[in-house]
C-alpha cells in the first residue's frame, strides 16, 4: 500500500483483512484518524450507532470536544454498549477529548459530564488553560522507537491520578503524564493523528491483533 | 516513561489550525449573554461565539457593531468550558489584542461588524490567538489563509434565517476547488492572477483538493435541515447565529441542529429531530434587502 507524506513511520503492521477498526464519529477529527489507520492497512468503519458496535474489533475515539461526544453517545444510545464492550475488552485507543472519555474520572468536566471509563485514571480537562496555551513539543517515548514524538496538545487535558491498574507512557518537562495505557486500552493528550505520527496507531493495531487471536 | 526534549512552541500555524479540526462535526453557536452560553453548552455547541448583539439585531437597529464588552465576554468565559469565540471588526487589530488578551479560543474577524478598515485585513501571523475569517469565495479564503486565517467559514447571509447565501458560497468554494484540480500548471498560473492568491497556495490546493484549514459554513442557518444540507454540501461544520436565539424554542432547535450535523446524511435521524420545534426565526428573504445592506459584501 502507497504511504504518502510520512513523517516517522515504521515498518507496517500486518493487519489481517478480516479485522474491522472502528472510529467514533459523532464528532471531531474522526477523518484525520481513518484516514492514518487506512494507510495502516486497517479497514475503517465510522461508528455513529449503537449496531455498529458489533461489527467492530476495536475503536478509536477522536479529538473533538468531549462534551459534545458524551451527550451525543447518550441521546443515540451508544454509550451504555460502549461501555459493556470496554469492560469486556475491546481494545480502544483515545486522543485528547478520547483520552477523557476513557477515563474513569473527569476533572473540571462540565455538570453531569460522564465518559465511558475504562483507565484507572483521573483526568484534568482543558488542563492548560485558553487555546492560545495550546503547544506542540517532542516527547521521548522509548516503547516506541527512538526517534522524539512530536506531539501537539490543543486545550489537551493531562493524567492527573494514574491509578494501580494503568501505566504512564509519556509525560512532559513539568512530570505532568501525557500519555497511558492499561491492557488493551491506550490514550492520549496529543494527537498523532494531525502530524504524520503513525507509532502510537501501529502500537494500538498490535494491542487489536493480538486481542482477536 | 520519559520526558521532553524540546522547547515547546506555542502559536505555530499547526496548532492554530489544529483547534478547528477538533471542533469539525460540530456547531458553533452565537451568544450575547452568559446564559445563553450556558443554554448553547447544554444543547451540545461546540463552542460559542460571543458578540454584542445577534446579526438579525445589528441588521434591525442598524448602527455601528463592534466587539463585545470585555466584561461580557468574561462572563460567557466563566461560564462554559468548551471553547469561546469572539468577533472582532474586519481590520480592528486592537480589538484582536483586546480579544486575545482575555483569554478568549478564537478571533472571528468578522463582516457581521462593522469594518474599521475598508483596505486591510488585521495581519493575523502577529497573534499566537487563531482567527476564523468569512469568504463568499476561493479567492477570498486564500487571500485570508495568506493573512494567516487558521479556518475559514463561508459568509452566508448573517441575521437572515435565509440560507440560499450560505448554500451559494459553500458551493462556490467547493466548486472552485474542484476546478483547480482539473488544471494543468500552466493554466495554475492564471488561476491564480484570476483568484488574486499566491500561486504556491493555489498550487497546493490543487494537489491536495482541499483548503489547508478547515471550512464551516455561516450564516442563514435556521433549522436542522439547513445544517444537514450545508454538511452535505462539503462544509466540515456550521456556524449558527441568530438562527437559535431568535427562535421560539431555543434549547431544544440548538440541540435538534447539533444532532443534525452528526447525522446530517441520515435523513429518518433529521426528519426526527425537526419535529415540533416551534417557530424558526422569522427571517429576511435575501433578495429583499438592498445591495448595499449586504453583510457578505464587507470583506475582498
Amino acid at each position: 500500500m502507497a504511504i504518502l507524506s510520512v513523517g516517522t513511520r515504521p515498518a507496517e503492521t500486518a493487519v489481517p483483512p478480516g479485522l474491522r477498526v472502528g472510529v467514533l464519529a459523532l464528532q471531531g477529527d474522526f477523518r484525520e484518524h481513518a484516514q492514518v489507520l487506512r494507510k495502516l492497512g486497517a479497514n475503517v468503519y465510522l461508528v455513529r450507532r449503537p449496531e455498529e458496535l458489533d461489527q467492530i474489533d476495536g475503536l478509536v475515539i477522536p479529538g473533538g470536544e468531549s462534551s459534545v461526544m458524551d451527550k451525543l453517545a447518550r441521546t443515540f444510545g451508544l454509550a451504555e454498549p460502549l461501555r459493556a464492550a470496554i469492560r469486556g475488552g475491546l481494545p480502544v485507543y483515545g486522543t485528547c477529548a478520547g483520552l477523557i472519555m476513557l477515563a474513569d474520572t473527569i476533572l473540571d468536566g462540565m455538570n453531569g459530564q460522564q465518559g465511558f471509563g475504562g483507565l484507572d485514571i483521573a483526568v484534568r480537562r482543558n488542563a492548560f488553560g485558553s487555546q492560545t496555551a495550546s503547544f506542540e513539543t517532542d516527547l521521548d517515548i522509548p516503547a516506541l522507537g527512538q526517534e522524539p514524538v512530536h506531539a501537539v496538545f490543543i486545550r489537551a487535558p493531562v493524567v492527573e491520578t494514574i491509578g494501580a491498574r494503568a501505566t504512564a507512557l509519556a509525560s512532559l518537562d513539568d512530570g505532568r503524564c501525557v500519555a497511558v495505557e492499561q491492557g488493551n486500552l491506550l490514550g492520549t493528550s496529543f494527537h498523532p493523528e494531525i502530524t504524520g505520527e503513525y507509532r502510537f496507531h501501529q502500537y494500538f493495531l498490535q494491542k487489536l491483533v493480538a486481542a482477536a487471536r | 516513561m520519559t520526558e521532553s526534549t524540546s522547547a515547546e512552541q506555542f502559536g505555530s500555524s499547526r496548532v492554530k489550525r489544529g483547534l478547528a479540526e477538533m471542533l469539525k462535526g460540530g456547531v458553533i453557536m452565537d451568544v450575547v449573554t452568559a446564559a445563553q452560553a450556558r443554554i448553547a453548552e447544554d444543547a451540545g455547541a461546540v463552542a460559542v461565539m460571543a458578540l454584542e448583539r445577534v446579526p438579525a439585531d445589528i441588521r434591525s437597529q442598524g448602527g455601528v457593531a463592534r466587539m463585545s464588552d470585555p466584561d461580557l465576554i468574561d462572563s460567557i468565559i466563566a461560564e462554559v468550558n468548551i471553547p469561546v469565540m469572539a468577533k472582532a471588526r474586519i481590520g480592528h487589530f486592537v480589538e484582536a489584542q483586546i480579544l486575545e488578551v482575555l483569554g478568549v479560543d478564537y478571533i472571528d474577524e468578522s463582516e457581521v461588524l462593522s469594518p474599521a478598515d475598508y483596505l486591510n485585513h488585521i495581519d493575523k501571523w502577529n497573534f499566537t490567538i487563531p482567527f476564523v475569517c468569512g469568504a463568499t469565495n476561493l479567492g477570498e479564503a486564500l487571500r485570508r489563509i495568506t493573512e494567516g486565517a487558521a479556518m475559514i467559514r463561508s459568509k452566508g447571509e448573517a441575521g437572515t434565517g435565509d440560507v440560499s447565501e450560505a448554500t451559494k458560497h459553500i458551493r462556490t468554494i467547493n466548486g472552485e476547488i474542484k476546478r483547480l484540480t482539473s488544471m494543468s500548471r500552466d493554466e495554475l498560473y492564471v488561476a491564480a492572477k484570476e483568484l488574486q492568491a499566491p500561486y504556491e497556495l493555489v498550487a497546493e490546493i490543487a494537489s491536495t483538493g482541499k483548503l489547508p484549514v478547515v471550512l464551516f459554513t455561516a450564516g442563514g442557518v435556521a433549522t436542522p435541515a439547513d445544517a444537514a444540507m450545508m454538511m452535505q454540501l462539503g462544509a466540515d461544520g456550521v456556524f449558527v447565529g441568530s438562527g437559535v436565539f431568535k427562535s421560539g424554542n431555543p434549547e431544544q432547535r440548538a440541540a435538534a441542529i447539533v444532532k443534525a450535523v452528526t447525522f446530517y446524511d441520515d435523513a429518518k435521524v433529521i426528519a426526527d429531530v425537526s419535529r415540533g420545534l416551534g417557530e424558526a426565526m422569522v427571517g429576511i428573504n435575501v433578495s429583499d434587502i438592498p445591495a448595499p445592506h449586504r453583510l457578505a459584501s464587507r470583506g475582498w
